[in-house]
């Protein structure tokens, strides 16, 4: 057996086990976070949600995806066939190698790599593809303007997510996740950097095109945006990367601020939970605050959107990245 | 062995991709496969152990520059056959600076050798097995190369604040939206609350506007032009 697994065959036999031992419990999530979703904001708006198929309505997001992928596809004649194509392709694949770096308990990442913020930061970056790629390949104005409205967005807000996560690293002193969140074992980084975990949490709405940032869906003057060509797989698979990437962007606020796999205390009944649960339960709060958000704020007008992401988020997380650094530097707290 | 597959097919895709961002008619593949490219040079990157500047690359090259390039091209109306009218007549032109580039980068490949101690440190960038690609990359920028490094930073700070003057437009007369002082005001200063006597109109007490002193002067009367007139 351990022949095998050190032979070539075992070694990409173990990537392939890491990978579905990522991949399908992630899409069951995202399956639940689409059902929790409405039967949260059903329970706000004072309705019942789905509540048919199956029990509580839990086989309803398998009904919804199977009826997406069976009805039939349909593609605009002035499309660019390869590109419409390839769009849903691109937002979905991205939402998904990202989770190869997560640590969901300590070390418990398939690639435990040196530069791990940055990976995510980047992969993050390249979720813009995905949406003008659809605009442009629709050949539709409706959808093109949403993808201009979006790669706007995305570009603005990721300049302050840079900062942000720069202010973690200087606390962190390592670009590695897991060295991150071993860092946060006395404290977690949202007490000594509150603003900025509300610069990030904020800008990850804005990153994932969620209420009240959700410009580029806009569906009183743009229809449905960058996606509004899109049908049946096509369709189901944005809609797969929308909530992929906002599990996402919950573990990255877990991992980055709220101590990750940690228990908040290292006494006895915290303990004895293990930290995966810890990090699954605060990922959970965290999906749960973006679908807070989405049943509480109206939309943002474009401009406004603008003016929060250049001339509020980024000189405040510039700022703050300033102060961070003198005063690690002055009280000698700056990590080896 | 895997390393030496991965490089061919990188290097391969590479300028596959590249020969194809000058050879495709359509601009925004141009720009699509620009993409591919940088992501093949951040695949060689990774190979040769430097994943800092992998990720660089990426973030900033594909995730920020190509984005504003993809933006800019999709929204031009591009005209291809005008684009292709003009080929024969720069063809030359383009063959002669061509051709100078390519000698000029021949004569420096033949010249060239690298330092006896820089060639063993090919495909080692890091100077030993306990740092970070990172960190080895910030010992160097930190310290003896710091004042490079800031200039560089100054150079592209009064570039980004000289765009902005360039382009900055104030026109008189435009309304815009002050958000502070919008938050700034109290409903005492906004909401008068009034009694008004029943059947008193709010427009006879003043409190609305007076109705305009002109009347709107009624629709012009329809003129004939010309059809219909046999009917008469």
């Amino acid at each position: 057996m351990d022949a095998f697994l050190a032979s070539p065959a075992g070694q990409a036999a173990i990537t392939v086990g890491h990978a579905l031992a990522i991949l399908v419990p992630l899409l069951i999530a995202v399956a639940y976070v689409t059902w929790a979703e409405r039967k949260v904001l059903a329970a706000m708006q004072l309705r019942k949600g789905p509540n048919v198929v199956g029990p509580f309505g839990l086989l309803q997001p398998f009904a919804d995806a199977l009826k997406g992928i069976f009805k039939e596809t349909v593609i605009p004649t002035g499309a660019n066939r390869l590109l419409f194509l390839l769009a849903p392709m691109i937002t979905v694949t991205l939402a998904l190698i990202a989770w190869a770096v997560i640590p969901v308990a300590d070390g418990w990442a398939a690639a435990d790599i040196n530069v791990g913020v940055l990976y995510l930061f980047a992969i993050s970056s390249l979720g813009v593809y995905g949406i003008i790629i659809a605009g442009w390949a629709s050949n539709s104005k409706y959808a093109f303007l949403g993808a201009l409205r979006s790669a706007a967005q995305m570009v603005s807000y990721e300049v302050s997510i840079g900062f942000v996560l720069v202010t973690v690293l200087l606390w962190a002193g390592s670009l590695n996740l897991n060295e991150i969140v071993r860092a946060q074992e006395k404290v977690w980084f949202f007490i000594p950097l509150f603003p900025m975990f509300v610069v990030f949490f904020v800008s990850a709405l804005a990153e994932t095109n969620r209420a009240p940032f959700d410009l580029p869906e806009g569906e009183s003057e743009l229809v449905a945006g960058f996606f509004v060509e899109y049908s049946t797989i096509g369709f189901t698979l944005f809609f797969l990367g929308e909530y992929a990437n906002i599990v996402l962007m919950s573990a990255l606020t877990t991992i980055l601020f709220m101590g990750g796999w940690q228990p908040p205390l290292h006494v006895e009944p915290f303990t004895w939970i293990p930290g995966a649960v810890w990090f699954i339960l605060k990922t959970a709060f965290f999906v749960f605050l973006f679908i807070w958000v989405r049943a509480t704020f109206p939309r943002y007008r474009y401009d406004q959107l603008m003016r929060l992401g250049w001339k509020v988020f980024l000189p405040l997380s510039l700022f703050w990245l300033v102060v961070t650094a003198a005063l690690l530097k002055l009280t000698g707290w700056l990590p080896a | 062995m895997l390393a030496a597959i991965a490089f061919y097919a990188f290097a391969a895709v590479l300028v596959a991709s590249a020969a194809m961002v000058v050879t495709a008619r359509n601009p925004v593949h141009s720009v699509l496969f620009l993409i591919l490219a940088f992501f093949n040079a951040a695949g060689l990157f990774l190979i040769a152990g430097a994943e800092f500047l992998a990720m660089i690359l990426v973030i900033v090259y594909v995730g920020a520059v190509a984005v504003l390039f993809l933006f800019v091209v999709m929204m031009l109306d591009v005209d291809f056959a005008r684009l292709r009218e003009g080929f024969q007549r720069y063809a030359p032109i383009g063959l002669v600076v061509g051709a100078v580039l390519f000698l000029e980068l021949a004569f420096v490949l033949w010249a060239w050798s690298p330092a006896p101690e820089a060639a063993g440190l090919r495909l080692h960038p890091n100077p030993g097995a306990e740092v970070t690609n990172t960190e080895a990359l910030a010992r160097i920028l930190y310290t003896d190369n710091v004042l490079l490094f800031q200039a560089a930073g100054i150079i592209l700070l009064v570039a980004m604040i000289g765009a902005i003057v360039l382009t900055l437009r104030e026109r008189p007369g435009t309304r815009r939206q002050d958000a502070a002082a919008q938050i700034a005001r109290a409903p005492g200063e906004t909401v008068v609350l009034r009694k008004v006597p029943t059947g008193a109109g709010l427009r006879v007490l003043g409190i609305l506007r007076p109705p305009p002193a002109e009347e709107p002067k009624p629709l012009p009367e329809p003129e004939h032009h010309g059809h219909g007139e046999g009917r008469h």
